[in-house]
Parts: C-alpha cells; sequence; structure tokens
C-alpha cells in the first residue's frame, strides 16, 4: 500500500525539481559581486524602464477600453456573441510570430491602417507606441476573458435592489457591480500585465529592437546572450523575482475570491 | 488498478519531463532541427551557417545531397553571433560556417573547432524599398533622409555596416557616422531580417551584403553601392565541428564548398571568391 502513495508523490517531486532547476539555474549562474555593476549598465537600466513604462501603460489602456467591453459580453447576449468571444479570445492561442505579422500587415507603413496614419504623416513601427500595440494585443484577452466572468459572477438581483432604492444605472454600477467584480478585474489586470512584461516575438518583428526606445527587457535578453551573458542572467533574475513577487502577492492581498490569479 | 494508475501517472510525467528537457536543449535558438546529441541518423549532416548563406549553402546542400544518396544536409541558419552561442552552450552541429572570423576565431580557442579556413567573400551594399519613399540616392543621403535599419553591432553584418560609415566619414566628414546611427530605428538580430523590414516597406533603407537582394525580395528592393573605396570585404571562414560525429562527411562538405563546383554556387548568388593568401 505504501507504494500508492510514494509513486504519485515521486512523480509531484519530479515535476517540482523539473519547473524550479531552471529558475534556480538562472541565480545559480549569476556573479553576485558583479551583480550591482551589472544592473546599472545602459541597456539593463534602459530595457527595465522601458519595460515598466510600457506594460503599465498597455494595462491601463486594457482596463480603459476592456472594462466596458467585458461587462457588455457578459450582460447582453446577442447573434454572435459566440464567435465576437472567440475572436477576442484569440490573441491567447496566436504564436507571437503570428501577432507580428498580422500588426504589421494592420499598422505597418503599408498596412491596412498604417497607410491611412502614413497619410497624417504618423508611422507605427520601430516606435514605443508599437511596443504598447503589441503588449495590448497579446495581454488583453486576460483581462477582457476574466473581468468577463467577474462581471457575470455579480448577484443581478443586487443591482436591482439598488436601482429600487433610487440610485441611479451608474451609480449601482460604480457602488455595487464594479466592488463586487473588482477582484476578478484585478486579477485580469494582473495576468495582462505579466503577458505584456513577458511579450516578445510580436514585438521584435513589429516594434524592432532599439535600446531605450523598443527594446524591452526580454529583447534585451535575447540580444544579451550573444554578446554579455551576465547582462542577460541579470535581467532575467530580475524578471523572476519580479513575476514572483506579483503571483504571490495577488494569492496574499487579492480582495475576495481565492485571490488565486489563474481562475 | 490504483497501482496500474499511478504508474502510468508517472510514465506520463517522466515522458512529459523529458520532451520537455527536450526542447529546452534548443536553449536561445530557433532551429527546427533534431537536437539530440548522438542521436542523428547516419548521414545526416547539421551545418550553422551564417543567414547570408541561406540561398547559396541550400543549393550547395542539395548538390551534396545528391552526390550523397542517403545522406542529408540540414541547415541552421542564424546571425553568426547567435551560431557562436549556440555551439557553446553545446548544441549539435557538424559545421559552422560564420560570417565574421571573430566568432569562429572564439571557438577555436575554446577547442570546439578543428582548422578553419577561408571559402568566401562578401561586401555591402545599401538597400531601398523599390519606390524608395526617402529619396535616398547616395551613401551621403543616409545621414539626412529616412529611417535606417542595421544589424545589431554584435551582428557580423552590423560589425561591417558601421566600419563602412567609419570609412565613408573620409568622404563626408568625421560627424558623419554619428548622424548616421542618430536614424538608425531598429538594431536586428541578422541579415535577412534588415532585409525583411527594408523590403516589407517599414524601414526607408538599411544595410546587407551584396549576395541578399536575392530571390523573393529582388522586385521590391532597389540597390544603392557603396563608394567602393569605402566598401568592406568580409570573409567567410569554414570549420568542422571538433568531435563531429560524422566528421569524415563533414570534410567533404567542406571540400565541395571550397572546390570549383562550390564556388561557381557560391559565386551565382555574388559571392566572391577568396583572395589569395587571404
Amino acid at each position: 500500500m505504501k507504494r500508492l502513495t510514494f509513486l504519485p508523490a515521486l512523480a509531484g517531486l519530479v515535476f517540482i525539481l523539473y519547473i524550479v532547476l531552471p529558475v534556480v539555474s538562472i541565480f545559480l549562474n549569476i556573479n553576485w559581486s558583479r551583480f550591482g555593476t551589472t544592473v546599472r549598465l545602459p541597456v539593463v537600466l534602459q530595457a527595465l524602464q522601458l519595460s515598466g513604462l510600457t506594460t503599465l501603460v498597455a494595462t491601463a489602456v486594457t482596463i480603459l477600453l476592456g472594462t466596458p467591453l467585458a461587462y457588455f459580453l457578459a450582460r447582453r447576449s446577442f447573434p454572435g456573441r459566440e464567435v465576437l468571444d472567440t475572436l477576442l479570445d484569440l490573441p491567447l492561442v496566436l504564436p507571437p510570430a503570428v501577432a507580428g505579422v498580422a500588426l504589421l500587415m494592420a499598422f505597418g507603413r503599408r498596412g491596412l491602417m498604417g497607410s491611412l496614419l502614413a497619410g497624417w504623416g504618423i508611422s507605427l513601427p520601430f516606435t514605443t507606441v508599437a511596443v504598447i500595440l503589441a503588449q495590448v494585443f497579446v495581454g488583453a484577452p486576460f483581462f477582457l476573458k476574466t473581468a468577463r466572468n467577474g462581471f457575470a459572477a455579480v448577484d443581478t438581483s443586487l443591482e436591482a435592489i439598488s436601482l429600487t432604492l433610487g440610485k441611479t444605472p451608474r451609480q449601482t454600477f460604480f457602488r455595487v457591480t464594479l466592488p463586487l467584480a473588482f477582484p476578478a478585474l484585478f486579477n485580469g489586470a494582473i495576468m495582462t500585465w505579466a503577458r505584456a512584461l513577458g511579450e516578445f516575438g510580436a514585438t521584435i518583428m513589429f516594434a524592432g529592437n532599439m535600446p531605450g526606445i523598443t527594446q524591452t527587457l526580454p529583447l534585451a535578453i535575447y540580444m544579451a546572450m550573444d554578446s554579455n551573458l551576465e547582462a542577460a542572467l541579470v535581467m532575467a533574475a530580475l524578471m523572476v523575482l519580479v513575476s514572483f513577487a506579483v503571483l504571490l502577492a495577488v494569492k496574499k492581498v487579492a480582495p475576495g475570491g481565492d485571490g488565486h490569479p489563474f481562475p | 488498478m490504483k497501482l496500474r494508475r499511478a504508474s502510468i501517472l508517472i510514465a506520463s510525467t517522466l515522458i512529459a519531463a523529458l520532451a520537455l528537457a527536450g526542447c529546452r536543449q534548443a536553449g536561445a535558438g530557433q532551429p527546427q532541427l533534431d537536437q539530440n546529441r548522438g542521436q542523428q541518423p547516419e548521414g545526416q549532416l547539421v551545418v550553422f551557417a551564417a543567414a547570408s548563406l541561406t540561398d547559396a549553402f541550400g543549393e550547395i546542400g542539395r548538390a551534396f545531397e545528391e552526390s550523397h544518396p542517403g545522406v542529408t544536409v540540414k541547415f541552421n541558419f542564424g546571425g553568426s553571433q547567435q551560431l557562436r552561442t549556440q555551439i557553446e552552450q553545446g548544441m549539435s552541429a557538424d559545421i559552422f560556417a560564420s560570417a565574421d572570423q571573430k566568432y569562429m576565431q572564439e571557438l577555436v580557442d575554446k577547442g570546439l573547432m578543428e582548422q578553419p579556413r577561408d571559402f568566401t567573400a562578401n561586401t555591402l551594399t545599401i538597400i531601398v524599398p523599390k519606390n524608395n519613399p526617402a529619396g535616398i540616392q547616395s551613401a551621403a543621403d543616409l545621414a539626412n533622409k529616412g529611417k535606417l535599419v542595421l544589424a545589431a553591432p554584435d551582428v557580423p553584418i552590423g560589425k561591417y555596416s558601421r566600419r563602412a560609415l567609419e570609412n565613408l566619414a573620409a568622404l563626408y566628414g568625421p560627424d558623419f557616422p554619428k548622424q548616421v546611427e542618430k536614424r538608425v530605428v531598429s538594431q536586428e538580430t541578422n541579415v535577412r531580417q534588415v532585409v525583411a523590414k527594408v523590403a516589407l516597406g517599414e524601414a526607408d533603407a538599411g544595410i546587407v551584403y551584396v549576395t541578399d537582394i536575392s530571390s523573393s525580395y529582388r522586385d521590391k528592393l532597389a540597390t544603392i553601392p557603396f563608394p567602393p573605396e569605402a566598401n568592406v570585404r568580409a570573409t567567410y571562414p569554414i570549420a568542422v565541428v571538433k568531435g563531429s560525429k560524422q566528421a569524415g562527411l563533414a570534410r567533404e562538405l567542406v571540400n565541395l564548398i571550397l572546390s570549383p563546383e562550390g564556388q561557381k554556387i557560391l559565386a551565382k548568388y555574388g559571392f566572391l571568391p577568396v583572395k589569395e593568401g587571404s
């Protein structure tokens, strides 16, 4: 009988080791005595700054544009809702290279939208805006999906009570619906942010690779692999630490729900 | 019954872990080839080659396969700096052809390569989209017109491009390289990415090897030559990777590349013969 618990435990252990080993290997290969100097290299600082800025903007844009849409999708039933839902989910499963090509075909200088913008003298590729566009494209579905489920889970009778008590629909939304759905919105926003932080393929294809302008942390790591492995490891370690801290914080801090960022 | 279920769970976990471990070996690279050292089928050669060799080596590979029935030649094309890193990290290759002496020498110094030999040479050109939206007419225009895409300084073509710009300083003034560098909007990871960005019309100009204006992009690009005295000549070394399980076959392929037949194919794609004594 003992074997029966031993074998699954072993399986679990193998899996834990497998996930943990590569992550730990990053830290074991870093020369910590030079960490301070490496982290202050311009290439590292610029990438940190750019990744911080672009992911925050991308997340904010997603929340602003995504919240009304998520609410609409949760509350209204209309023909083609399934299809629309699926379309909005697409970036979740699309390879980043497909996202990169798609963005170029749409917003490149000869793209559908891009050629229109070009008439106004606006060119998106190779700009920080292009980095943000790529991040929103791949990251938004996480927020949309989670926020939609959050809105759908709000008990509509509570909203009805609020309305009968004389609150306007707007007041009801901000005082009843939004607070109740907030944990879901929060988790969705964190997941969008995390996906944006990790975005690589669409960025390098659509926004190019220019330190300080489009070279985010993942791109800087990729480039540094060939020239400065030390810097690549330090940036990788920073990303691991930030990601871990955020995931853990969401589990601990997230108000309500089970606090799990991936429902 | 329970025991069997447990063993199935274990087995599938192990298989998954092994499969994932196999994938991880690919490391930073993107090549789609058999990564497992020692598991190459008989008569399979793996060639790591500079991205600029894509078309020419493809044809040489086919010629080699024809004259060696049962042998397949697989290529991993990329920036020479990436290929160097991949070989350093233990990815299995039989041959390395670099666009740059430095990366070959680094591998030789680490005892990873057999004796390298120079096998071909290349020069640079400026490319613009066929409709030339920025109206770039000469190398001098690079300092004041349009958006420029170069390869990163670690990529051989990126290094050669910057050397050519330095050479142009003699003609256009000492500030010329800096002014051009200000117009660079992206630093690509290999020369083919530079070609693609310009061919797509996203950038107004790029600096690539003369051999890159090939096949599918020829009708989308126009070239603007460098002043001859400013151009850079890149010499490509090739060597068999030490410890290659197919060393004999690998040396045969290198010999084919160095032979008149191989040189003829390279010349067809615009590559230059190696100068005597270089």
